[in-house]
């Protein structure tokens, strides 16, 4: 039974990593609903090889349908996805989250007339079907969505999924023909995947060290950067520097500033005051550095030490280049 | 030598600065009938009772124009910014809806059963029985003001009035002594006051007839009264109410006031209040700590007081299990009788409510006077402007006032506030003379003094509770709940003197309910001596009270409650639509 | 050209946002609001009209919701839309994304518009994508979280940010693309303008006014059924480390990390 089919992101001869986690889960789904796990990818390159498209495998699926068209836009893939879903009867279309993931889930929801859920962070299988978990509200709830109809759309949260090899099979690589919809080639990419300098925006970084009025004076950023460029990270702020001047706007996390959920959110000299809290409550990892046993912080971050900032950063820093392999 | 704030006045000249002639060219200027400036009870009763009497009046209603009521509101919308205990009393809700049954209000309902305790200590609760009569509530409504104005402007919209919420009225238009209208308040200004790239100037709203219902610290009232000259010779005092709403386990059958802990009771601390718990049907409870403005202890915080009233076995038991669901702040009018403006109009303006100091403190009442001074503003408003006439001679609504409860009630408590200058045990038994002889016994008149000329001192740290989040809270956390999301690049509304004595600075650091002032933490150290904590934090054994600070001020938090122009400050509207956004206070 | 944004109706910020444990769907009867990423919809739209490089013909502010919606509207008006469209029908409530964006395209499809501007999500809804599902009903091209816009000959040229970096899309006309708050700083609507809201044109639609099929919408035509509410995952109590021996604090601290693939 064609379960679940799964859509697999690639840019310059890789895949993206959400979707990678997608394709496993999607995998270890098929095998629950005791049915096949496929995956699709779209693209004009030459680097969708038939070596790379078969590598898919080794996450789980076992058959990977190619198809031609442009990329880095949603609605051919909707074009794709759609025919694949209505010839082989794919009872369920799997995304890894990011953009794209949401705009075709979304389309393909009004293609097939189908039931979706976005943001889920779990699905489980229930009586030979699929309940998809999602946070509302602002993560102050979870709700469980079951799909009425056939086939659902589930689109996952960043980072909800995650990868997992299912050893070193090769998935059946298979060509199909669409016609695109005329509507699906009225959008082309310009320029694709700019990089925009230095300011890495915050709301994209994996890891954050954000400094807080702990750290006594502008120049304490300094060791905020340092411990951030060791980690692989950027620089956050509380709203209480950013006043202050030390720091810029941009850089402001908290309700009236940026909302993040990166997978590490060091904390250093911050108070955790629920106008910030709520910025970046849902970290996947929070660490806290504080040296008031008594701030806030301490009772929501997964890893507090009390002491003192000025000594910790810097050999934390070091501690942390060493590790890396400088 | 003691400081008191007064000697440190804020930077601004009310006069100067928030009344002027209209400025917009005479095309721009936006004409209505009447404007109301303030959407609480006052405001839209009188926007109610204004469509009510013009719907009798056809040719009257045409006179006024496309636009015949509107209301000015700052907050987000009527509610926003409103905040009160409260027990109302029925009879403006009878007169303003004299055939909507009292099942259809929107309030709780009337309680049958009254508590009044007196706390001698954490532990103890002495009930005051039989229930002095200031704190009879039979009949009265339990309500929240923030839902009463939401619903209240419904009605009122209903009805066609045109409610323009975050709009601040910033300026009097005054023409040849005469008000004609208010000039509503710029939006997007940046930090220093620069126009940022969304910039919307003001507009000038020219009225036949302008009633200022701006509640606690009126701006436009303020100015009005000194522009005018019609203040009284005795200043305005404030308290400062600091409230929250809970979700209770176990329904609430009883309206409770509390006295005496935690509050010092010695005449040095002049701390005067007590608390309220109402219920709100039958799964919340409305509570708060009211005490006056007036008091000198640097250290002493509203907020905090409540935190702790909240571990007295006698307010545990009712909050045990549940959940804290809303926070509020503001300060209300105690200088009663004697500080009233001393004429509550002028040509073109009418002044309504609390603005114009008509609450009557001991009785803890202002809801329903507030109301019916605007259903009088109406009436007189009407009257003049008639058959083609202006509301230049509004004395009408005066008599009107002075002809009423709001007079009677409010005079007979003249003089039962100030006693408590003289400390609790002797204030109170002053007012309970006061009480019995139906104010009369001892008469006299007893000046009121301005809250911010009294002296503060540093006392000795307070036992407030540290919050646990469940049933103690921070300022922060509070604020928060409110729904405030001022932009942090506002303007700073308030104005302050920033360099002061430690004592001043300390004082109103712990006065704020916002925490907007903040005395930063190097400041507090450079002026700690003696050792120092456990530790390793500076001793706060030794502050010299006396050395100059320079304070830092967050007016993002504020949540407009006025107790800054109680003390030494003066809050002014900040841009429209900023500020708290209650729901249930 | 003629514009339609698409307006919601959300519970305000402030009011503590709750589901009715008894219908499963977000309790609406406390004070609602414009949505925040409507205005910067609005927004945009003004800054085409004054950019001068297209004619616009008319800006009107379209919603679906229930009657207390039309204060959105109201608020779109005074922002600058000309006139709006209110869609409000009983059959309507409890529609999910699918049912949602069906009965959506079919109002717009009423008003043929060139260009369908929204907010990139909802304060409420948090689905972050109705505009991707109205396009494909509508057959338009459609692009989420775009942050800016310029107007060329039939065309639009928009940024947004994508998974690999900032991507700059042509767009054929007409299109629907849903904008992110980054776009633009939302004007403050003049007194006047508030005040002239309510005289401007706004249109009342059933369901059946612009062909709904009755059996797409609502609690029944929706495709998926939230089964539970639960509360969120209780998170873990966290270890506190208190730091005498700052070499051994730090030692601890990189292991935590490492355990947890943080030092990757």
């Amino acid at each position: 039974m064609s379960a679940i089919l799964t859509y697999a992101l690639h840019y310059q001869g890789e895949f993206n990593k959400n979707s990678l986690g997608a394709v496993s889960e999607g995998a270890k789904l098929a095998k629950e609903l005791g049915g096949e796990a496929a995956a699709v990818v779209v693209g004009d390159g030459e680097d969708l090889t038939d070596e790379l498209c078969a590598s898919l495998g080794k996450y789980g699926a076992g058959k990977v349908y190619r198809a031609k068209a442009p990329e880095g836009l949603a609605q051919p893939v909707v074009d794709v996805m759609a025919k694949v879903i209505q010839d082989e009867g794919y009872k369920y279309a799997l995304f890894g989250g990011g953009l794209l993931g949401f705009e075709i889930g979304a389309g393909l929801t009004a293609r097939l007339n189908a039931g979706v859920t976005m943001e889920v962070t779990e699905v489980a299988a229930q009586d030979g079907k699929l309940v998809a978990k999602r946070p509302i509200l602002q993560d102050s709830a979870v709700v469980d969505v079951d799909y009425v109809s056939e086939p659902g759309i589930i689109i996952g949260r960043l980072n909800a999924f995650d990868l997992a090899e299912a050893g070193d099979d090769q998935a059946e690589v298979v060509d199909v023909e669409v016609q695109l919809e005329e509507h699906s080639t009225k959008a082309s990419m310009v320029q694709r995947g700019e990089q925009r300098g230095a300011d890495v925006n915050i709301e994209d970084a994996d890891l954050l060290v954000a400094g807080g009025r702990g750290l006594g004076k502008a120049e304490g950023f300094e060791l905020c950067e340092q411990l951030a460029e060791a980690l692989g990270g950027a620089v956050a702020a509380t709203r209480a520097v950013v006043d202050a001047g030390w720091y810029p706007y941009a850089a402001q996390i908290g309700q009236t500033g940026k909302t993040v959920a990166p997978k590490l959110y060091l904390a250093a000299g911050i108070s955790g005051a629920i106008q910030h809290k709520v910025g970046m409550q849902a970290s996947e990892n929070i660490v806290a550095i504080n040296k008031d046993p008594n701030a806030p912080i301490f009772e929501f971050s997964d890893l507090g030490v009390v002491g003192d900032l000025n000594k910790i950063l810097p050999k934390l820093t070091e501690a942390v280049k060493a590790k890396r392999g400088g | 030598m003691a400081t008191a704030p007064a000697e440190f006045p804020p930077p601004v000249d009310p006069d100067q600065e928030f009344v002027q002639s209209p400025t917009d060219p005479e095309d721009e200027r936006i004409e209505v009938g009447v404007v109301i400036v303030g959407g609480g009870p006052g405001g839209l009763a009188c926007a109610i009772r204004l469509t009510q009497l013009l719907a009798e009046d056809e040719s009257l209603m045409e006179s006024l124009g496309e636009v015949p009521v509107a209301l000015v509101e700052k907050g987000k919308s009527p509610g926003s910014h409103l905040l009160s205990g409260a027990m109302m009393r029925p009879s403006a809700m009878e007169k303003l809806f004299p055939d909507l049954p009292p099942e259809d209000w929107p309030t709780y309902g009337t309680v049958d059963t009254d508590r009044v305790y007196l706390l001698p200590n954490r532990k103890r609760a002495i009930p005051l029985r039989p229930t002095p009569p200031p704190f009879r509530n039979h009949g009265n409504h339990v309500t929240s003001v923030a839902q009463l104005g939401r619903w209240l402007a419904q009605q009122a919209e209903d009805a066609g009035v045109y409610i323009l919420g975050e709009t601040a009225a910033t300026r009097l238009l005054v023409e040849d002594g005469t008000v004609v209208g208010v000039r509503s308040g710029d939006k997007g200004r940046g930090r220093d006051g620069q126009e940022l790239s969304n910039f919307e100037p003001g507009s000038d709203l020219i009225a036949k007839a302008t009633v200022l219902a701006e509640g606690t610290q009126g701006h436009l009232t303020g100015a009005a009264i000194r522009h005018f000259g019609i203040g009284s010779e005795d200043p305005q005092q404030w308290e400062l109410g600091v409230k929250e709403v809970w979700e209770v386990t176990r329904p609430l059958d009883r309206v409770i006031h509390t006295m005496g802990w935690p509050l010092h009771f010695g005449a040095k601390y002049r701390e005067f209040g007590g608390s309220f718990i109402y219920p709100m049907g039958e799964d919340k409870v409305s509570m708060g700590l009211v005490v006056g403005l007036d008091y000198r202890d640097a250290r002493f915080s509203v907020h905090d007081a409540l935190q702790q009233l909240k571990g007295h076995p006698l307010v545990a038991k009712i909050i045990e299990g549940g959940k804290r669901v809303g926070w509020g702040a503001k300060t209300i009018p105690s200088g009663g009788y004697w500080a009233m403006p001393e004429r509550l109009w002028v040509p073109g303006l009418c002044l309504v409510g609390d603005g114009a100091g008509m609450v009557n403190i001991p009785q803890l009442k202002g809801v329903h006077y507030a109301m019916h001074a605007g259903m009088f503003a109406a009436e007189a408003i009407v009257e003049r402007l008639k058959n083609g006439g202006t509301a230049h001679d509004l004395s009408s609504y005066e008599r009107r006032v002075r002809g009423s409860e709001i007079e009677t009630e409010i005079h007979r408590s003249r003089n039962m506030r100030q006693p408590f200058a003289k400390g609790f045990l002797v204030g109170g038994a002053l007012a309970n003379a006061m009480e019995i002889s139906g104010g009369r016994f001892p008469g006299g008149r007893w000046g009121t003094h301005d809250d911010a000329t009294v002296d503060v001192f540093v006392g000795k740290e307070r036992d407030y509770p540290k919050p646990d989040g469940k049933a103690t809270f921070d300022k922060l956390s509070s604020v928060f709940a409110t729904g405030n999301a001022t932009r942090d690049d506002a303007p700073n509304h308030i104005r302050l003197q920033q360099k002061v004595p430690l004592e001043i600075a300390l004082m109103w650091q712990n006065m704020c309910p916002a925490q907007v002032y903040e005395v930063p933490d190097e400041e507090l150290e450079a002026a700690s001596s003696g050792g120092g904590g456990e530790d390793g934090r500076p001793g706060r054994r030794n502050l010299d009270g006396k050395r100059e600070v320079q304070l830092n001020v967050t007016p993002s938090n504020c949540v407009q409650c006025g107790a800054i122009t109680a003390k030494g400050g003066r809050l002014t509207p900040p841009e429209g639509g900023d500020g708290p956004n209650y729901q249930q206070t | 050209m003629k514009i339609c944004v698409l307006v919601k109706e959300v519970p305000d910020a402030a009011v503590e946002k709750r589901l009715d444990q008894g219908t499963k769907r977000l309790d609406r009867t406390g004070e609602k609001n414009l949505n925040p990423f409507d205005t910067h919809a609005i927004e945009a739209a003004m800054q085409i009209r004054e950019g001068g490089a297209v004619d616009i013909d008319e800006i009107v502010a379209v919603t679906m919701g229930p009657e207390s919606a039309f204060r959105a509207l109201h608020k779109a008006v005074s922002l600058g839309a000309d006139r709006s469209v209110h869609l409000t029908d009983e059959t309507l409530a409890g529609s999910d994304v699918c049912a949602t964006g069906y009965a959506l395209a079919r109002v717009l499809e009423s008003e043929s518009p060139d260009l369908v501007l929204l907010g990139q999500q909802s304060d409420d809804g948090e689905c972050y994508t109705i505009g991707a599902v109205v396009a494909d009903h509508l057959k338009m091209p459609s692009l989420t979280q775009v942050i800016k816009i310029d107007v060329e000959e039939g065309a639009l040229k928009c940024e947004r940010q994508a998974e690999y970096g900032y991507d700059t899309v042509q767009v054929q006309l007409p299109a629907v693309i849903s904008v992110g708050d980054a776009i633009n700083e939302p004007r403050y609507p003049s007194l006047k303008a508030i005040m002239g809201a309510k005289k401007k044109q706004l249109d009342t639609k059933s369901a059946s006014d612009v062909d709904i099929e009755a059996g797409r919408v609502g609690e029944d035509g929706s495709r998926t059924a939230v089964l539970a509410v639960n509360p969120p995952p209780q998170k873990e109590a966290g270890e506190i480390i208190e730091d005498e021996d700052t070499g051994e604090t730090v030692d601890k601290i990189v292991s935590w990390l490492d355990e947890r693939k943080l030092l990757a």
